[in-house]
């Protein structure tokens, strides 16, 4: 067991960084960026947690994990007891303590961020659920009653997993249905490889399936059979399919041959692994000069994709400025690194394309910020007269998806807002249909990978409450 | 799942098979596509369904060799199984008692306008289909088209069988004799579709084609599909694969078909490489 070491101390200890991949070897590779930490790191960095009475960390995390606790395990290097403290309610802690914005939850409550250290929470999560993979440590298998009771969760992303191994633990028949030919949602066809390396997401899905659940790929429910006849099948149902459908900009050009949505270019490259063509069959088109339109964590990781794909030059095109960038710091940090160029206050208006159909540049107007909108950033205005034409001959639109109306219009009764989400009790993920649930972006739009983990829980809760009560979808 | 319970060889380069998939069967109307993928490293590609059978849980798929995906297709037999295979996705096509309408099929769209003709007939209409191709030898499901219609008209380019010439000549003497057809499905090469669209426009016809974009999910979710109608950009793979064709951008939509050419050869003469040193197939269509 490593050494307690006094709070002074504790105190005025440094964070300590992230090891990383080297800028310029990384922009040729798809290798995760950030290597994770060494044991020794782990516990050095576990050993700064102040171990607090009335720990605040905890009410910042959705998954609701016992932070300190496992933080103590690993300052007492029983790696495993950390590892099953924090799969009592993450049931993804490889892919959360890589993916979640920390800085916005656990740490920003940690009372050493005062100091701008917080202990670096999501890097101990990962290190944790690295080690127990690497050294082929399981969750042990909950004691539970089996329910005769079935559970339907349509979408295998981060919210559909969460509440299908919540409700497996709580021993109910969970059958878990995927549209792909791949569990996982936005964890496989979204994030890429760099990011979030697949093995791992295979990994957790698996350790889910341990627990009892069932994964159904290839089944497009709205389309393979209807949310209203799955109904007839099973007690309940969680509907937690994504915020799936691309936006465009509505420009000129956009349909060209080298403009892609966000989800198209990361699907190829992610999902179908066009990276690796021609090994794998799905072919994918890399100009010389990519711009992403959008600043999101989506495009930070379409912009990256293109430089790693052999794009030349590879930009971010962002209408505001640098301070309302929405993406994560850090992805904005690994971007510039690398060397993507970003343009901001810089609006597209057109596409420019060829007789081929083949783009050519982008027209684009520069802007200035004027008083704040309805989100409290300052509002872009563009400045007349200031067109230019910015060289490119590829396009990546990331500028936000909505939703697909598939699954929603194959289930009456469940009520929609004017976007297409679906509209829940925000305490148990209800929809205006008693039995059906709903969580993940296809209630809010699209957030981040922990904010569905928190709504796979509260509706895993609800549900169980709604089946022991004796209720069910099924007519008797 | 998803396995090769037959397998026909319709022409050198034509393949008919049933595959097992009885939810997708289940579901299924006519008009729908499903998407497949031969094995974990492939392709996702969507095929029109040419046939079902709900009790036997069996979709029937029609394809043509004009690439890797579908050479490697071909190369499997009775009881292989494919790694994936959805659907049925696309809205289905609107099937009413319109009174006489046609059904217009070239190449590999014959199978596509079958459940089609079929479902149309069944709703009471007089379905003439006029069916059509280079030669006799790729005349595809002729007893199957003549069941599922009314009447049979087939032209061949080079005269080698039925009418020599276009289907578009037969559809044009249709659209003068007849002042009562309502309506016109044509599937099949883009430009044999766009010119049905030519053909009918002073008819002012109801004509209705069945798009075949370059697709990765097939479920809306990547616009790899989208072509502009009417000036608007709709998604064939949930807002078709049926649209009116007046409407559509058939040049921008022949540009997207051509996206990938480069990497398609590329890939194609690869594997020919690595598996199958002749050129046998190797035609393009």
């Amino acid at each position: 067991m490593a050494e307690m070491i006094p709070v002074k101390e504790r105190t005025r200890r440094e964070q300590v960084p992230m090891p990383e991949q080297d800028p310029r070897q990384r922009i040729h590779n798809f290798r995760e960026v950030p290597l994770g930490y060494t044991r020794e790191q782990a516990i050095y960095e576990a050993q700064r947690c102040l171990q607090c009475k009335r720990p605040k960390c905890k009410e910042g995390c959705p998954a609701e994990i016992n932070i300190p606790q496992f933080i103590q395990k690993i300052v007492e290097e029983d790696f495993a007891a950390a590892y099953f403290e924090i799969l009592k309610t993450d049931n993804l802690p490889a892919i959360t303590g890589r993916v979640c914005p920390q800085e916005e939850q656990c740490q920003k409550y940690c009372i050493l961020e005062k100091q701008k250290k917080p202990i670096a929470i999501g890097r101990l999560e990962r290190f944790v659920a690295d080690w127990a993979r690497e050294n082929d440590i399981h969750g042990e298998l909950p004691a539970v009653t089996p329910q005769r009771q079935k559970v339907a969760v349509v979408g295998s992303g981060p919210a559909g997993l969460t509440c299908a191994a919540d409700l497996a633990k709580l021993g109910y028949q969970v059958d878990l249905f995927e549209a792909l030919h791949r569990a996982g949602g936005v964890l496989v066809y979204g994030i890429p490889e760099f990011r979030l390396p697949k093995t791992i997401v295979e990994y957790e899905i698996k350790e889910i399936e341990r627990l009892g659940v069932k994964v159904i790929t290839d089944f497009v429910v709205g389309a393979t059979l209807s949310v209203d006849r799955l109904a007839q099948d099973y007690d309940a149902i969680f509907l937690a399919n994504g915020a799936g459908a691309p936006h465009f900009m509505n420009i000129p050009g956009e349909n060209l041959n080298e403009v892609y949505s966000a989800n198209e270019f990361l699907t190829r490259s992610n999902l179908m692994k066009a990276y690796a063509f021609p090994e794998y069959d799905t072919p994918i088109k890399i100009g010389k000069k990519a711009a992403t339109i959008g600043a999101g964590n989506v495009a930070m990781d379409s912009a990256r994709t293109a430089l790693r794909l052999g794009a030349e030059k590879s930009y971010i095109v962002y209408r505001r400025s640098r301070q309302e960038v929405p993406a994560r710091e850090e992805e904005v940090h690994h971007a510039e690194e690398e060397g993507i160029i970003f343009h901001f206050l810089t609006l597209p208006i057109k596409i420019l394309g060829d007789d081929q159909g083949k783009v050519v540049g982008m027209e684009c107007l520069k802007m200035e910020l004027g008083e704040p909108d309805e989100s409290g950033r300052r509002r872009p205005i563009p400045i007349p007269g200031s067109n230019f034409s910015l060289e490119v001959d590829m396009v990546i639109d990331a500028i936000g998806t909505s939703a697909n109306p598939i699954v929603a219009r194959s289930a009456t009764g469940v009520e929609t807002n004017q976007w297409g989400y679906f509209v829940v009790e925000e305490e148990t993920k209800a929809t205006s249909r008693t039995g059906i649930f709903a969580g993940g972006d296809i209630i809010r739009g699209s957030a981040t990978v922990i904010s569905a983990v928190g709504d796979g829980k509260v509706a895993a809760r609800a549900i169980e409450e709604f089946l022991s009560s004796g209720k069910s979808l099924r007519r008797r | 799942m998803y396995q090769i319970v037959q397998k026909e060889k319709l022409h050198e380069i034509i393949y008919s098979m049933w595959i097992e998939a009885p939810q997708v069967a289940q579901s299924v109307q006519p008009g729908q596509f499903i998407i497949l993928m031969v094995k974990e490293k492939g392709e996702r590609i969507p095929l029109t369904v040419a046939d079902f059978d709900r009790e036997k849980g069996l979709i029937r798929i029609v394809f043509q060799i004009v690439g890797k995906t579908t050479e490697e297709l071909s190369t499997l037999e009775e009881g292989d199984r494919l790694f994936s295979f959805i659907g049925p996705l696309g809205r289905k096509s609107e099937i009413e008692h319109y009174g006489t309408v046609v059904t217009v099929g070239g190449g590999t769209g014959i199978a596509c306008i079958h459940p089609i003709s079929r479902a149309l007939k069944e709703a009471g209409n007089k379905v003439i289909s006029i069916i059509g191709a280079r030669t006799k030898e790729l005349i595809i499901m002729e007893e199957e088209l003549r069941e599922a219609s009314s009447y049979l008209w087939i032209t061949t380019d080079d005269g080698s069988y039925g009418r020599q010439g276009f289907v578009t000549q037969v559809l044009k003497e249709l659209l003068e004799q007849d002042k009562t057809i309502k309506k016109v499905w044509s599937i099949g090469p883009a430009i044999m579709m766009r010119v049905t669209c030519e053909t009918t426009r002073p008819y002012a016809v109801d004509t209705l084609v069945s798009l075949n974009s370059v697709m990765v999910d097939g479920t809306g979710m990547c616009g790899s599909c989208r072509v502009t109608m009417g000036g608007e950009t709709k998604f064939v793979c949930t807002d078709g694969p049926e649209f009116d064709g007046q409407l559509v951008d058939w040049i921008e939509f022949m540009h997207r078909l051509s996206r990938y050419q480069e990497a398609e050869k590329r890939s194609w003469d690869l594997y020919h490489e690595l598996n199958h040193p002749c050129t046998c197939g190797r035609r393009t269509n």
